[in-house]
């Protein structure tokens, strides 16, 4: 059920509720993506009030996925957070160059401050450097009104369009006011065109020339009717900002005119030096990367950027805005440390973990609520860096390690990580065997449980919980090379999961054990979407 | 007006969005421009969570800047020191302490009965309170927190 009226002209939504609604009023046809916070919500809600989602194995599939709608004159949108990106980027990087035929816009969020990522990478210097156009709303209204600009923008410059989200704007709620201005349906048909959209060079080369014109065309539309916004006031200090800094800043210096970049690639050149010209001291306020800063620098304008290094991390708020303003070098406050996250009561990797720390494993681990395991009284994982990385750092492990200790390496990885890229770090294992052997663990929770309980391709649900074919991780690894293959129940077999890693850990041989008990969270959940399932099914026969 | 700011704390779990939700909801049907902001993730895991309401004529930033909260509600005790930084000089702390949680019908109604405590400090219309619970919480809950509201006010 939504968590809002979708019929209703004026409400309170958040940034990724905003975003679906929009979706909806302007007719996607198609909305793929891989569930990252704090993306995940969009697809959920957009299927909810009745559009077409789908999750997709990972970034780079559904970016794929959505391209090709694209090149089929339809009207899609790919989702994901900032690090889902770097997955992506092979498509990214060369779609700019093709362009589309109907529109795509890539909904990117980043995650300033890293309250639930890895890394806190700007996807504005991605957006540069794949020449991307790409707009960041401040606001729940912004992020609506930019899904609609961003397609118009998509449609009339044939080239696919970012919306650079952040944390704050994504989960922060705001008043949004509905657009009667609604997007007609697309028709999805096919026209031939080779040179378009075969991108070897002698096509590309031509397609790299017209997407710089196109950039050309559109700095100067941006400066002129971009969605950017001069507001005038006192000339003693002008800010430059964007996304929710703009908030942050209205509030921390109300007197100061502010140029507010609605669109900041291609940057709003001549808006930018008309703006410089008129003020006093300019300043940039930007959360993460100093991008603004470097691209107005380059224009050849003095302007201030957050010179002091505290401020070149975490999220903004309205006293680091008063801060950087002031140019207070004195340390911050430092805040009072809440009480850390952990792995839930009854959650079924806490017994798998236990496991590998009775047998003194060396654990290469992977991205999920299995993570925190790595944090006391666990302590039981030793690396992470991305999504699928278990495997190939393992196996890196048994490769170099002496005999002795490369014996002890298991690569544990969760069900939705394994299906997103553990696969291929399979095929890896099966193809250049370490002489130890290596160990496998799959935590299959049957759920994308960190992100809010997302369905994938092994849980036998669609995004929207109906029945599709269950992905099976066994055949797969057997397909690879993988001699051994179990499966066990953490919770219940303790005894035997404790038995089967010990046994595989002795052998040289390669195994795969896969630890299957459900997300403690999500159990009411499953039970009733397979009864619901099986009931339909019951019906129709 | 100046802007209000309330901020709620607690633990995952334990309906800290739930009841920002409510009061966010109450004071948007009010009239008011209102932001709401909270960070998801994992903070689901039985971490610290909090979320700022912030309403007036115009809110700018959803985010309550330290030493600017009127009132900061915590549904927890050991979330005091997490938040009290959140709370304005003479600024109103309102914890489970407030209210007879003993009379609860349930534990999982705590946030509904530090709502109906965070009531007792504002003339907002109490069926209008009534009307966005019923609104914001399933059927089966309806009574329950009719309940809850009722202790929280009288603690």
């Amino acid at each position: 059920m939504p968590s809002f009226d979708p019929s209703a002209k004026k409400m309170l939504l958040s940034g990724n509720e905003a975003i679906s609604l929009s979706m909806l009023h302007c007719n996607v046809q198609i909305a793929t993506g891989y569930p990252g916070t704090p993306s995940s919500e969009i697809l959920e809600t957009y299927s909810e009030i009745g559009g077409y989602a789908q999750w997709a194995p990972n970034e780079k599939v559904a970016a794929e996925v959505a391209l090709g709608a694209a090149f089929g004159h339809a009207r899609s949108v790919v989702t994901m957070k900032h690090v889902g990106l770097n997955v992506a980027s092979d498509v990214l990087y060369t779609a700019t160059y093709s362009g589309v035929q109907g529109s795509m816009v890539w909904i990117v969020a980043d995650d300033p401050g890293q309250a639930s990522s890895q890394n806190e990478q700007d996807t504005r210097n991605h957006a540069k450097a794949a020449v991307c156009p790409m707009f960041e709303p401040s606001n729940s209204q912004e992020a609506y009104d930019m899904v609609r600009l961003a397609f118009q923008t998509s449609e009339r410059f044939g080239i696919p369009v970012i919306l650079r989200m952040t944390t704050r704007v994504d989960h922060s709620k705001s008043i949004v006011q509905v657009s009667d201005e609604k997007l007609e349906a697309l028709k999805p048909h096919f026209v031939r065109d080779i040179a378009s959209r075969v991108m070897v060079p002698g096509y590309s080369k031509p397609a790299a020339k017209r997407l710089r014109a196109k950039m050309e065309e559109m700095a100067a539309w941006n400066s002129a009717e971009g969605p950017n916004r001069m507001e005038m006031r006192s000339t003693d200090l002008g800010i430059i900002t964007s996304g929710i800094s703009y908030h942050h800043v209205r509030e921390a210096a109300p007197e100061a005119s502010v140029l507010k970049i609605g669109m900041s690639y291609p940057l709003p050149v001549n808006l930018i030096r008309e703006f410089a010209a008129k003020v006093g001291r300019l300043v940039v306020i930007e959360e993460n990367d100093p991008w603004l800063f470097e691209g107005i620098s380059a224009l050849g304008i003095k302007v201030e950027g957050k010179y002091d290094p505290i401020y070149r991390f975490g999220e903004l708020d309205v006293n680091r805005v008063r801060r950087i303003l002031a140019k207070d070098q004195s340390p911050e406050p430092v805040p009072v440390k809440g009480r850390p996250p952990a792995l839930c009561q009854g959650c079924p990797h806490r017994e798998s973990f236990a496991v590998l720390n009775e047998l003194n494993c060396i654990v290469s681990g992977d991205i999920g609520c299995y993570t925190l395991a790595a944090l006391p009284p666990l302590s039981a994982m030793d690396m992470m860096i991305d999504m699928g990385a278990a495997i190939g750092m393992g196996l890196g492990l048994r490769h170099v390690l002496p005999r002795e200790e490369a014996k002890r390496v298991v690569s544990v990885i969760g069900d939705s990580t394994f299906i997103h890229s553990g696969i291929t770090g399979l095929v890896e294992m099966g193809y250049n065997r370490p002489s130890t052997g290596h160990v496998v663990i799959i935590l299959d929770n049957s759920i994308t449980a960190m992100t809010g309980q997302q369905e994938h391709p092994g849980t036998g649900r669609k995004l929207d919980h109906s029945p599709a074919y269950k992905v099976n991780y066994g055949e797969i690894a057997k397909a690879a090379g993988i001699e051994n293959v179990f499966e066990v129940n953490p919770v219940k077999e303790y005894d035997k999961m404790k038995a089967l890693v010990k046994e595989a850990l002795e052998k040289d041989e390669l195994t795969l054990i896969i630890a299957k008990s459900p997300c403690i969270l999500a159990l009411k959940s499953i039970l009733a979407w397979d009864k619901a399932n099986r009931e339909k099914a019951g019906d129709q026969k | 007006m100046s802007t209000m700011n309330v901020k709620f704390a607690g633990l995952g779990g334990t309906g800290v969005v739930k009841a920002s939700d409510v009061f966010a909801e109450l004071v948007f049907e009010l009239g008011y421009d209102v932001k709401k902001a909270e960070v998801h993730g994992m903070s689901q895991r039985g971490g610290s969570v909090a979320s700022d309401v912030r309403y007036g004529e115009k809110v700018e930033s959803p985010m309550i800047p330290d030493g600017e909260a009127q009132f900061l509600v915590v549904f927890a005790e050991d979330q005091i020191p997490v938040n009290e930084a959140a709370l304005k000089v003479g600024g109103t702390l309102l914890s489970p302490k407030d209210i007879d949680v003993s009379k609860l019908p349930s534990e999982k109604a705590l946030n509904v009965a530090m709502l109906g405590k965070l009531s007792t400090f504002f003339d907002f219309p109490l069926e209008k309170w009534e009307k966005i619970l019923q609104k914001l919480f399933a059927p089966k809950f309806h009574e329950g927190n009719s309940i809850a509201f009722k202790i929280g006010r009288e603690g």
